[in-house]
């Protein structure tokens, strides 16, 4: 990847190379978690790959039509791009180094991801307490599985960003505090990501079988 | 919000950050919006008969909004880190294919060519 210039010299008709290296990554660790991300994508992978093959097998039971309920898929849908939306202002705000600022995004961010674990508990809720669990079909358990995997990994962004917060709050915006804050910004904006193929292939074709 | 400005200019070389401005993440919010909108409508409304046709561009808007996702939250480009973040992208999407299509091929063909006595009543693949 590294760029060799060619300068045809003009006697001798040598060949001059100036070879420009890369730029070492400064910020290793933002690269060694962008990997870590890739390979949580692909645990995703193979849970979607699960639910595709199990999502016809519904045992007698409920179909994703029968129990999706898609108003509450959209709201929680929108929990989570406004919360995405709110931790690109508390970014912003960070490089215009403002700890309040930063912060008060941050904490909007996190009700946010709170509103959404809330109406998926909810809805899981709901689903075991009428009969639909996932012991019930192998479609639910891959369901659970996949889902509740998407909600497991915005649980613990949520304790993320609350610890955040803290050391936020103890050391403001020294150099490590940067490197957490854009960390988690592309641990929750990839947890979007995923949420866009879950309510694709998993609640809006669910619900048209 | 109105004293958001574009900061492009201050970069330190030193450090690598992402560039975030307020324009970017509003392109990338309002385009995700739509892009979650539209296919929301199409279910819930029944917008065509065909159910295929309607799998297929759900399809396709998840994976624009996906694109659109990269590029404006997690500012993706060829660029950051000498390139090794987008190579290890492209190695991710690449296993994520044969993952996610070798699974769905193998499995719907297998329960296409199960005996007729042991299909349970299941017919294959979405």
């Amino acid at each position: 990847m590294s760029n060799a210039v060619a300068t045809p010299a003009a006697e001798g008709g040598k060949l001059e190379f100036l070879v420009k290296g890369d730029h070492h990554p400064a910020q290793g660790t933002l690269l060694g978690f962008w990997i870590y991300l890739m390979s949580d994508c692909l645990i995703f992978a193979s849970l979607f790959a699960t639910y595709g093959v199990l999502s016809m097998n519904f045992a007698g039971g409920p179909s994703g039509a029968d129990l999706f309920d898609l108003e509450l898929v959209a709201l929680n849908t929108a929990f989570l791009l406004i919360s995405s939306i709110t931790y690109g202002f508390a970014v912003l705000k960070m490089q215009q180094n403002s700890v309040r600022g930063t912060m008060g995004w941050l904490a909007v961010t996190g009700v946010f991801g709170l509103c959404f674990l809330g109406v998926e508990l909810y809805e899981f809720y709901h689903m075991i307490h009428i009969g639909a669990g996932p012991q019930r079909s192998g479609f639910l358990s891959a369901f659970f599985t996949l889902v509740g995997t998407h909600g497991l990994h915005v649980t613990f962004g949520c304790i993320w960003l609350v610890t955040l917060l803290l050391q936020l709050r103890k050391h403001g915006l020294i150099q490590e505090n940067k490197r957490r804050v854009y960390c988690l910004s592309m641990f929750w904006h990839f947890l979007d990501v995923i949420w866009i193929g879950v309510f694709t292939y998993v609640y809006l074709m669910g619900s048209m079988v | 919000m109105s004293d958001h400005h574009e900061h492009h200019g201050h970069h330190e070389h030193a450090e690598e950050a992402p560039h975030s401005s307020f324009k970017g993440y509003m392109i990338g919010f309002v385009a995700s919006v739509i892009l979650t909108a539209i296919p929301f409508w199409m279910v819930m409304s029944d917008v065509l008969d065909s159910r295929n046709a309607t799998i297929l561009i759900i399809l396709g808007f998840a994976v624009v909004q996906i694109v659109v996702h990269m590029i404006y939250f997690l500012h993706m480009d060829f660029q950051s880190q000498g390139g090794w973040t987008m190579l290890s992208l492209i190695f991710t999407v690449v296993l994520l294919f044969i993952t996610l299509f070798g699974s769905l091929w193998v499995m719907y063909h297998m329960n296409v060519n199960m005996m007729p006595s042991m299909m349970g009543g299941a017919d294959g693949m979405p």
